[in-house]
């Protein structure tokens, strides 16, 4: 699949080191997805997970390796003209604390030079679609909680409909039921519009749930990488193994609970 | 007391407006030359401290000695520009002034931005890039208007500085608010002195109070509060241009300078006002340090001033020997043309010098009637000098040609320089042998039979360009040899005593009715 031309996103051989010297964010990554893939990648702090969207945005250059979306390798495009049709959401949601919601969501349509009419009615939708009401349209930043601030950013980076998304960590300050509930609605959205998804989590439930595919990073590397499925079912690194029973294995402690064992048994 | 006041708040119009002007113009630059040094150092730390720091240094420079130095700075440009496009740049006034604190005004702002822009959420700057903004677009759309307040408190600090620098701008021949402080310091009106404090300090905080209330607009999007406070400023500049008395627009303005003591106040007055009679326009540079008015003349910037035959002959011309009086002034006038082209009219008749004065009574029972004299019993006496006196080339010669040698020798204030004599504290002071208290504490000028003092005759100097102007001939040629050292010394007294004390103003116009009624200076035709 590597780099294949039916691939929209293609990293082969991507290394990159933040300052020369420097332990390597990524090392050698090759990564190929295809057009309406939603791949999640999951791995510890420091495992280079948010490096790797970055390069697939051009938001980190690299050292070494190529990069292509949509077949174009990414340094031949002009990076603000590459991001106008990638969403991105970011690990630190980053919203524009001088700007109302409504103008953070439609920045990108605006730079884009969208009708303010049609900007505005793009708005309208997506605060439906993240389930915000109408009125925080005109809310500044600074009066949202944790889990709205990252309804916000999804919907921003969803708003010049771009075809592919870059998630890092969208849900990770929503309470439990909201989160599960808009990873389901942004998994059908994904679907709906035929969209390709990048998903960085470190909740491996989560990524299960939501992905068609996982890819497990450690140091840098990529340590696996197959469908839930089959990741689930064996791994010969005993890290990932591990990893990947998790779920199975909470799943088992919480059907010991209901059905009246100990604790601790 | 009411005559001071009145006459300081006749000249606020003036020096307010050209304060405001001044200040105005130089915070309007720097906010043009601030931001894109700013957004240079913000883009390049390469080059951030490197900015930074020249910012910085400029800053640690007395704004006193910054205004100075454009003066000399200004002149060579000008001389360049001269004779590559025959455009001469005026050196002295408004530019040097602008310049100066135009550069005073960038460490502020260009330190404000740059603290702000890079303290500015990394999540925040990053979420600009991941949206697709050019590096120009996040600058416009996200940095500057987070980093708007503090840039804003950055131009309030450079207002109040650069409010409160440009009253430094009268030396080198800027009106401003300073004309009352420095005049004031001089001829110690301290009425004055405290109008200009005031007026500067209230102005600062008129000018802060606006820029604080644009400020508090931009942030809540408040129209109303930026219109008050943007409607403010413009109004007040709009008024202070209005108001400013218009000079350079009619061509014809005689621009008479004055050295920053009482007598030269007085006489420059007197000049303006005989030139006014004369129907004319005429605008005064006062508190010109005094070697930047002989420059100044020589460059144009003024017309017609007073110097002293001494001055140009030591410090300009830079000699060393003491030909006879009469050799010394033809020397001087021609050198003066020859090398400067300034027209050196004639003498005032009275003489400005360095001299020792003792009081009456005690200089009559010690039998000392000249610096001989007093030579001879110095070691048992004390004298006092002002600050500079001591290390001026006249008590070197002094001290050479008399063998003086005193008991102790003491520096004071110049009003406590007399006080000292006239109580007793010491016995011989150095005076200027023009100052109205040597008549009014009853001393006496001791003579100097060997010649070791150089003279200081008053000299009525013109700028080459108004050599052959008739109307300014007229108006000045009757003040040759017509002011006596008398009537130069009571002048100066009604503007130095403590009590009653005068305007220069109100002096010049006591000298004028003198020399009126002595009917040695005739009235018009
Ligand atoms: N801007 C940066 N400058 C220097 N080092 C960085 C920077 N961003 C990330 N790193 C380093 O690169 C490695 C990978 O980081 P990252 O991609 O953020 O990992 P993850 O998202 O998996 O936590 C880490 O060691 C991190 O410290
Ligand atoms: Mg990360």
């Amino acid at each position: 699949m590597t780099g294949s031309p039916e691939s929209i996103i293609a990293l082969a051989g991507v290394t990159k080191a933040y300052a020369p010297g420097q332990r390597h964010a990524v090392r050698g990554l090759t990564l190929a997805v295809a057009p309406g893939e939603f791949v999640a990648i999951i791995g510890g702090s420091g495992s280079g997970k948010t490096t790797l969207l970055k390069c697939i945005n051009g938001l980190v250059g690299v050292d070494s390796g190529v990069v292509r979306v949509d077949g174009r390798p990414v340094d031949e495009v002009a990076g603000h003209v590459l991001r106008r049709s990638i969403g991105y959401v970011f690990q630190g949601v980053g919203l524009f604390p001088h700007l109302r919601v409504a103008d953070n969501i439609g920045v990108t349509p605006q730079l884009l030079g969208w009708p303010s009419a049609e900007i505005a009615t793009r708005v309208a939708e997506l605060l439906t679609l993240v389930d915000l009401p109408p009125e925080f349209a005109r809310r500044l930043p600074a009066g949202l909680s944790g889990g709205q601030r990252q309804r916000v950013g999804l919907a921003r980076a969803l708003a010049a409909r771009p075809r592919i998304m870059l998630m890092d960590e969208p849900f990770g300050a929503l309470d439990p039921v909201t989160r599960d509930a808009l990873g389901r609605d942004y998994r059908r959205l994904h679907t709906r519009m035929g969209l390709t998804t990048v998903m960085v989590t470190h909740d491996i439930l989560e990524a299960v749930l939501l992905a068609d595919r996982i890819v497990v990073m450690r140091d840098g590397v990529i340590v696996a990488d197959a469908t839930p499925r089959v990741l689930l079912a064996q791994h010969d690194d005993p890290e990932v193994a591990r990893l990947m029973d998790m779920p199975r294995q909470q799943a088992l402690r919480v059907r010991a609970i209901v059905e009246g064992a100990a604790l601790d048994g | 007391m009411d005559e001071r006041w009145a006459a300081a708040w006749r000249l606020l119009p003036s020096y307010l407006g050209a304060h405001v002007l001044l200040a105005a113009a130089a915070l309007a630059l720097g906010l043009v030359i601030s931001l894109p040094l700013a957004v240079v150092a913000v883009r390049s730390p390469a080059w951030r401290w490197p900015i930074l720091g020249v910012a910085s240094l400029i800053q640690t420079i007395p704004s006193l000695a910054l205004l100075a130095l454009f003066y000399p700075l200004l002149l060579a440009v000008s001389a360049v520009t001269e004779q590559l496009w025959q455009w001469r740049i005026s050196a002295l006034g408004f530019l040097p002034s602008l310049f100066a604190l135009t550069l005073y005004s960038v460490l502020p702002i260009v330190r404000n931005t740059v603290t702000a822009v890079l303290g500015i959420d990394r999540d925040v700057i990053e979420a600009a890039d991941g949206v697709g903004m050019t590096t120009t677009q996040r600058w416009w759309r996200v940095e500057l208007p987070l980093a708007a307040p503090m840039i804003m408190a950055g131009v309030r600090t450079a207002a109040v500085w650069v409010i409160g620098a440009a009253t430094l701008s009268t030396p080198v021949g800027q009106t401003s608010l300073g004309n009352y402080i420095f005049s004031g310091l001089q001829v110690e009106d301290w009425v004055s002195v405290l109008f200009g404090c005031a007026a500067a300090a209230g102005l600062a905080l008129v000018v802060d109070q606006a820029l604080a209330l644009l400020e508090s607009g931009g942030h809540r999007r408040s129209a109303a509060r930026i219109g008050v406070g943007g409607g403010g400023l413009l109004l007040g500049v709009l008024v202070a241009a209005w108001v400013r008395p218009s000079t350079s627009s009619q061509g014809e303005v005689y621009v008479i300078g004055a050295k920053s003591f009482s007598e030269q106040y007085i006489l420059s007055t007197l000049i303006a006002d005989r030139l006014r009679e004369r129907g004319v326009l005429v605008s005064a540079r006062e508190g010109l340090g005094s070697s930047i008015a002989f420059r100044a003349v020589a460059e144009g910037d003024i017309d017609a001033y007073v110097d002293y035959s001494g001055t140009i002959w030591a410090n300009v011309m830079q000699r060393t020997d003491a030909p006879p009086h009469d050799q010394l002034m033809q020397e001087m006038t021609a050198w003066l043309r020859e090398h400067h082209g300034v027209e050196l009219l004639g003498e005032l008749g009275f003489e400005n010098a360095y001299a020792l004065a003792m009081r009456r009574d005690r200089a009559e029972r010690l039998g000392i009637r000249t610096i001989a004299d007093l030579a001879r019993v110095a070691s048992g006496l004390r004298i006092g000098g002002d600050y500079e006196f001591f290390v001026r080339p006249e008590w070197a010669a002094l001290r050479a040609v008399y063998g003086l040698e005193f008991a102790g020798e003491q520096q004071f204030q110049s009003t406590f320089m007399y006080k000292a004599v006239a109580d007793g504290d010491v016995d011989v002071i150095s005076a200027f042998s023009s100052d109205g208290r040597i008549a009014a504490l009853d001393l006496v000028v001791l003579g100097d039979p060997s010649q070791a003092i150089p003279r200081y005759d008053a000299i009525l100097l013109v700028s080459g360009r108004r050599r052959e102007d008739a109307l300014l001939r007229a108006a000045l040629m009757p003040l040759v040899h017509a002011i006596s050292i008398e009537l130069m010394r009571e002048a100066n007294l009604r503007v130095d005593r403590d009590q009653d004390k005068q305007s220069p103003a109100a002096a010049a116009t006591w000298l004028a009715e003198q020399l009126e009624a002595r009917s040695i200076v005739a009235q018009d035709p």
